[in-house]
């Protein structure tokens, strides 16, 4: 018999039981509730007079409409001007007080993006299944942990049962062969995924990723890379677990303690595939051709190396795809073969899920060091994840470093990434974006998003264009 | 959930690939605390030519003359006509709300995303799969044929064209069984209440951390 996959054995172990026609009640370890996807699941469960089945396995906050204006500009402190979106905070408050579900609320230093505080507080645990009702719930594939997002309808389902119906997913490989090149960042492999097999080429498959590329990665820049796992259309992205899984979990509040860590540790040393495993689809991308990438279109597959051009829809022959880059360069307001380096940008967003953590704080400091945010960049915002990334951040200084060269620094919280509170694009503003959406409207209607690394967005602030980071040194 | 067996509805034509659940639902509108209401403002950028916020009153908006849902001969379609990878990116299930909403039963395309696909279903929408082929020709059937109607079969599997064509897909067994049905998942889930008891006592000797 052919060897697991990491998959495979993270979904056998958490199978409750399995149907004539193959469909699983999949026990979930993990349930990570925030303000958007969650109130028409409560108020299903108390429509219901049912309870949640777990309560300790829940853990919630609130990151998609909290403000992240400083307080000195009149930010949270004064709460959430909009009324709208005060009450859906609010709610979640208020089903969090009444279930008895732990809530960093928005004055707690644990809040942040749920993406962002779950791993930091060893909430993401390594052979977990964890869910969220939010699609980049992938990102905690990166310690070897079984992650996706769900709907509300399924929200409700977790908290009730702690279970989801489900049926597995296929198993694919990507393989970052060899290692990447100086400069060359986590969140430049997995656009450079994307841009190799689409947003859909993952579609009915749960992506494993491996290979050197991978494995060279710290546990923050697997995360980049399993958070866009579901913008190549797979549900799930995950990481073999290793030496530094074990190193990042250890010692984390939520983390397993004295008699209970060490056979822990003994269970995740097994997580990862079988040498013998099968996957049904493998791709290998070839690490030292992987550069800086940005993306120029309305997917994240229309993406190119920054040394680049845009590409010329009279190329493609696929006449549906043609017509996608048509709409995508009249949205974007681009022409056709235009040198990516030449673009200028009107505001830079560092932060979302993909990239605030500290150690892309880290590398967009490096690079605005001792520079100024140039004169037709109208706002550059640095967002860190969480209130304890902030933090560090500034024991570090950061922050002095971002203010000085011209960013600013904000409160924690998914801000521009989807503009759900004031953080947003004007119609026709182009934005260098470490996030990971550059969907038509999605940072603020008619807005033109760029997705790039941290260090790219900084060099781009800077620099006022898009520009290789790798030129701009140190 | 209300059951789904059959329906004849009037087909509308959604020619883009990649249509995302932003593009479906704009964020401004996931604020909502309630269920229904989104679907006036389904397709909101695209279908109005101002800007739509929550709470305004959308009778008195300019609509986008252009925009497909907006043409009078496609007044009260219920099924939709989409391509490759409709429903792709945020997981919100405000996407099938608005589109239930508004009145959409069926979608028919060659591909959907996952999460968006598994949340039709909870919601008691059909997403059909057909061949790209197949769909492209229903794309200029459509565009030929003012009322163009489909008739959906659930039990038998079948989309009737107006000539009397008959157009199998397939459908897990299931998700049929829920949809036709109309069972609640959470429901059939507390079945199972003993199996659920006998997993978390076995897991909590192996990996007790977990608890
Ligand atoms: S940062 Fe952006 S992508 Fe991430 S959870 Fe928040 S809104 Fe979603």
């Amino acid at each position: 018999m052919a060897g697991k996959t990491l998959y495979d054995k993270l979904w056998d172990a958490h199978v409750v039981r399995t149907q004539d026609d193959g469909t699983c009640l999949l026990y979930i370890d993990r349930h990570l509730v925030h303000e958007v996807t969650s109130p028409q699941a409560f108020e299903g469960l108390r429509l219901a007079g049912r309870k949640p089945w777990r309560v300790a396995a829940n853990l919630a906050t609130p990151d998609h409409n909290v403000p992240t204006t400083p307080p000195e500009n009149g930010g949270r402190a004064q709460g959430i001007t909009d009324p709208v979106a005060r009450l859906q905070v609010e709610t979640l408050d208020n089903n969090c007080d009444e279930f008895g579900i732990t809530e960093f609320k928005m004055d707690d230093i644990r809040q942040g993006i749920v993406h962002v505080i779950s791993p930091e507080q060893g909430a993401t645990l390594p052979g977990m299944t964890l869910v969220c009702g939010d699609s980049h719930t992938s990102t905690h594939g990166a310690l070897g942990a079984l992650a996706h997002g769900i709907g509300t309808s399924e929200v409700e389902h977790v908290l009730a049962t702690q279970c989801l119906i489900q049926r597995k997913s296929k198993n694919m490989l990507v393989s970052i062969d060899g290692a990447v090149g100086a400069g060359v960042t986590a969140k430049d492999i997995v656009l450079a995924v994307i841009g190799e097999i689409g947003t859909a080429g993952g579609t009915g498959y749960a992506i494993e990723f491996g290979g050197k590329g991978i494995r060279d990665l710290s546990i923050e820049g697997r995360m980049t890379v399993c958070n866009m796992a579901i913008e190549g259309g797979a549900r799930a992205g995950m990481v073999a677990v290793d030496q530094k899984t074990i190193d990042y979990v250890k010692g984390r509040p939520y983390a397993p303690t004295d008699g209970q860590w060490e056979m822990a540790v003994a269970a995740w040393r097994e997580l990862h595939s079988d040498d013998d495993a099968q996957f049904d689809h493998v791709v290998h991308i070839n690490g030292a051709d992987i550069q800086p990438q940005v993306t120029w279109g309305t997917s994240p597959e229309m993406v190119v190396p920054v040394d680049g051009r845009v590409p010329d829809p009279a190329q493609q022959d696929d006449a549906v795809k043609a017509d996608g880059m048509r709409a995508a360069l009249v949205y974007m307001g681009l022409e056709a073969n235009t040198p990516i380096n030449t673009i200028s940008i009107d505001k830079a967003f560092i932060g979302s899920c993909t990239n605030s953590r500290i150690e892309d704080l880290r590398a967009a400091a490096v690079v605005a060091k001792g520079r100024k945010v140039a004169d037709n960049v109208k706002l550059a915002m640095v967002v860190p994840g969480s209130g304890l990334v902030k933090a560090q951040a500034e024991k570090e200084g950061l922050d002095k470093i971002f203010i000085d060269a011209g960013f600013e620094w904000r409160e924690p919280g998914c801000s521009m990434c989807l503009a759900m509170n004031a953080d947003k694009l004007e119609p026709g503003e182009r934005c260098a974006s470490t996030s990971n959406r550059n969907f038509e409207g999605r940072q603020g209607q008619g807005g033109r998003t760029h997705l790039v690394s941290p260090a790219m967005a900084a060099a781009a602030a800077v620099a006022g264009h898009f520009v290789d980071v790798r030129e701009i040194g140190e | 959930m209300e059951k789904f067996e059959k329906m004849t509805g009037l087909v509308a034509p959604m020619d883009r690939s990649n249509v995302d659940t932003d593009a479906i639902i704009p964020k401004q509108f996931l604020k909502s605390i309630k269920r229904s209401g989104f679907g006036p403002n389904l397709f909101d950028e695209w279908r109005y030519l101002d800007h739509g916020e929550p709470g305004i009153d959308n009778s008195v908006r300019p609509l986008n003359p252009d925009f497909v849902l907006n043409q009078p001969r496609y007044q009260g379609a219920s099924i939709l006509l989409a391509r490759e990878n409709f429903g792709c990116g945020s997981s919100r299930e405000h996407a099938p709300w608005a589109l239930l909403d508004y009145g959409f039963r069926v979608i028919i395309a060659p591909s959907y995303a996952d999460i968006f696909f598994n949340n039709c279903f909870k919601n008691g929408i059909l997403p059909i799969v057909l061949d790209a082929q197949v769909v492209d020709g229903l794309f200029q059937a459509v565009a030929a044929n003012e009322g163009y109607a489909l008739s959906v079969d659930l039990e038998a599997q079948t989309v009737i064209t107006p000539d009397g064509k008959s157009i199998a897909f397939d459908v897990e067994e299931f998700r049929q069984h829920c949809l036709l049905n109309g069972l609640d998942d959470i429901g059939l889930t507390l079945q199972h209440v003993d199996d659920i008891r006998v997993y978390e006592t076995r897991r909590k000797q192996e990996a007790p951390w977990l608890f």
